[in-house]
């Protein structure tokens, strides 16, 4: 066997429609492994960008950069050596938590609350995703009701 | 000018050059069609199902070397298409398929006839597009035909709602095509084909693997010249037949699971295997890890993600082979014939050990024998189409192919139906030439309809049934590898095939003697009218050698030896 690897790829693709579709399908034919995947346009172009989080052996990571650069729609793709990567969270707690306790975290995770309800807080961290891995186990015993990751967006260095 | 959607397909059709569509009528492609009625540029031949026209296309861009067009309807217009689709998909031939769409207002209310092609196509094209306004036609039509020849050759769909049909836009085909993401690299990296050519003066058994590629790439004969001045031996794939010709003192002959004893062994002894246009198919290279295993790899394709997909490959060459091939000849004054003397003595000894033959062992015909025997009529004066099974590779095997585009049959899907259909495009863009198509008992029923449109259109194909009575490929498997026990492969009860292309109007011959099959051939030949040859063929004959799937090359089944 093969070493597999996580690995983060981006992709430059012309908005149009289906074209997240036709990147989908393909690593659903190919039997390839989607962690997460984000997508939203470029500001005043025509592109969108994608952060697509996988894993595999050198060559299938090899094999995903060649087919996706094979579909028409697509203009770029870059698989990261050199990166910096971010995820978001955010996290719902009841209000009768120790608030104190868990703002204190959040800040040491790039994060804050950002809502206080009646009888709920909402959190959000931005971090590595491993950082964010680790803020989500250590607010366990919070009680937390409800989490959202937003997946990973990544900037070659 | 201000034209309706449909008369832009006519324009766009005419003004690619294209002079022949394959196609079948439905409700939302009418509007397409009643101009097709009134324009006299391009001939329309109707098959007598959609599958049909697809193949029809495929075996038309084959051998003309052009754009294959076809045209349905919506629903079950289409998704009877998509097995044409995914065949150009995996045997790389460039075509162009406009299917009709219910009107933009019905999409997504799972109207009648009405079926998400562009989201069914996707995996099985190398590009579509749904038309959501008469304007973008125009463009979508040119980059259809322009993406499908380009690069990677490959079948692009164009899904057309009924509405845009109609919608009256303006309509422009001179534009300059500008696809910023789509820029196919079609030359060689020189200094890459520097190092790759100085590995072969340094090599000492160097092979050429020849692929299809070089057939789309319209490079054989520029490969021949190649393969004659360096004088190192070459061995083709099942789509590369007729790249050299039969009697080339270098061809050793088709490798992979059927192939040559010669050809595999030479393939498992050579030290640098020269790939061109070729792409390491499980059919060729039975077990990867042992396959070429002392050799280093040169890989040529225009598709960079064929190379190194499955082998390594040590000088890795993205290009147009026909670019490379032409850069290649330039440097081979360093290579030197002399050199690979023992090694191609080496190559003739194998194939002296275990040739390529059978034997006339029984009372029946051998199934081998007919394609020999229509090699020595017909040679080079018939272009050969196939179906899938056993005769398929009987064809691939003992036919002496002499030229490209010769052989079109279905390599990579092994589309069983598409022999016949693919003969009528082959007729279409080659009138001169007798168009053969070998065939099974069993696949011949697949799309056997098409007798009508071979009829009606005077596409006079000769239709060589191997008939075994038997699902002959799937038989075998199951005589060498479940015991013997023949699920559902028997075709003792089949129909009376003389009288089923008499019936419709087509001529037919049972023949169970030489004798019989000569005058059978000669007829037919001469009749000029589409034929039937039933040929009653030895029931149990395999298919030799034999790589069982997954083991090694060099580990061939062979045909016994018998005592003469």
């Amino acid at each position: 066997m093969e070493l597999s690897e996580r690995r983060v790829i981006s992709v430059i693709v012309v908005n149009e429609s289906s074209v997240l579709s036709r990147i989908t399908d393909l690593f659903s034919a190919r039997g390839y492994n989607i962690t997460s995947l984000t997508v939203a346009p470029i500001p005043e172009t025509k592109y969108s960008r994608l952060t697509i989080v996988t894993s595999g052996s050198v060559r299938i990571i090899e094999q995903i950069t060649k087919q996706l650069h094979k579909l028409i729609p697509i203009l770029k793709v870059y698989e990261h050596a050199d990166l910096v990567e971010k995820e978001m969270a955010m996290v719902k707690f009841p209000v009768s938590e120790n608030i104190a306790d868990i703002s204190t975290l959040c800040e040491a995770y790039n994060g804050k609350i950002v809502n206080v309800g009646e009888n709920v807080i909402i959190t959000m961290v931005a971090d590595e995703p491993k950082r964010v891995d680790n803020f989500l186990k250590l607010i366990k015993r919070y009680n937390p009701k409800e989490i959202v990751k937003s997946g990973a967006v990544a900037l070659e260095r | 000018m201000q034209i309706n959607g449909a008369q832009m397909v006519i324009e766009a059709l005419i003004a690619e050059g294209v002079n022949t569509v394959f196609g079948y009528p439905g409700g939302a492609i009418m509007n397409v069609y009643d101009e097709i009625y009134k324009q006299n540029d391009f001939a329309h031949i109707l098959t007598r199902h959609e599958q049909a026209a697809v193949h029809a296309a495929e075996g038309y861009s084959k051998v003309s070397g052009k754009v294959g067009v076809a045209m349905i309807t919506s629903g079950p217009g289409f998704t009877n298409a998509v097995t044409g689709l995914a065949d150009a998909y995996m045997d790389s031939i460039p075509l162009v398929v406009i299917s009709g769409q219910v009107p933009m207002s019905l999409i997504g209310t799972d109207a009648f006839q009405e079926i998400d092609a562009v989201g069914i196509s996707r995996s099985c094209t190398k590009h579509n597009y749904l038309v959501t306004d008469a304007k973008d036609l125009p463009r979508i039509l040119k980059e259809a035909f322009h993406i499908a020849a380009s690069g990677r050759p490959g079948p692009v769909h164009v899904d057309i709602p009924k509405d845009v049909t109609a919608q009256i836009a303006e309509f422009d085909y001179s534009m300059e095509l500008d696809l910023e993401t789509y820029k196919p690299h079609t030359k060689g990296n020189p200094r890459q084909i520097k190092k790759a050519m100085e590995a072969i003066a340094h090599s000492k058994r160097p092979l050429f693997y020849l692929g299809g590629g070089i057939i789309n790439a319209n490079a054989a004969y520029e490969l021949r010249e190649l393969v004659k001045k360096t004088g190192i031996p070459a061995v083709e794939t099942f789509m590369a037949r007729g790249t050299l010709s039969h009697d080339d003192e270098h061809l050793i002959s088709m490798l992979g699971m059927h192939g040559s004893y010669a050809a595999n062994m030479a393939m498992s002894e050579t030290d640098l295997v020269i790939a061109l246009g070729a792409r390491f198919d499980d059919r060729v290279t039975g077990k990867l890890s042992e396959f070429a295993k002392n050799a280093g790899v040169i890989h040529v394709d225009i598709d960079p993600a064929s190379i190194s997909k499955l082998i390594n490959a040590d000088y890795p060459i993205v290009g147009d082979v026909k670019n490379v091939v032409h850069e290649m000849l330039e440097l081979s004054s360093q290579i030197k014939p002399e050199k690979y003397k023992a090694w191609r003595e080496t190559i003739n000894s194998f194939d002296e050990l275990h040739p390529l033959t059978y034997h006339e062992d029984t009372d029946r015909i051998k199934p081998q024998w007919v394609i020999e025997r229509v090699g020595e009529l017909l040679g080079d004066n018939a272009n050969i189409s196939t179906d899938v099974g056993q005769h398929q590779m009987w064809a691939a095997q003992f036919y002496p192919f002499s030229r490209p585009r010769q052989f079109v049959s279905s390599g990579g899907l092994g589309t069983m139906g598409f022999g016949f259909p693919a003969a009528m495009g082959v007729k279409a863009a080659a009138p001169e030439k007798t168009s053969i198509n070998f065939t099974g008992d069993g696949s011949i029923l697949m799309n056997c309809q098409e007798l009508m449109t071979a009829v009606e259109k005077k596409l006079p194909v000769i239709n060589i049934i191997l008939n075994n009575n038997y699902l002959g490929m799937v038989r075998q498997w199951q005589t060498l590898f479940y015991d013997k026990r023949h699920s559902e492969t028997d075709l003792s009860i089949q129909p009376d095939f003389v009288k089923l292309s008499e019936a419709f109007g087509g001529i037919g011959y049972r023949v169970s003697t030489k004798a019989e099959f000569d005058a059978a051939l000669k007829d037919a030949v001469e009749k000029d009218v589409v034929a039937f040859i039933d040929v009653v063929v030895e029931r149990l004959e395999n298919v030799m050698p034999m790589v069982p799937a997954g083991g090694s090359l060099f580990n061939m089944m062979l045909l016994e030896k018998k005592e003469k």
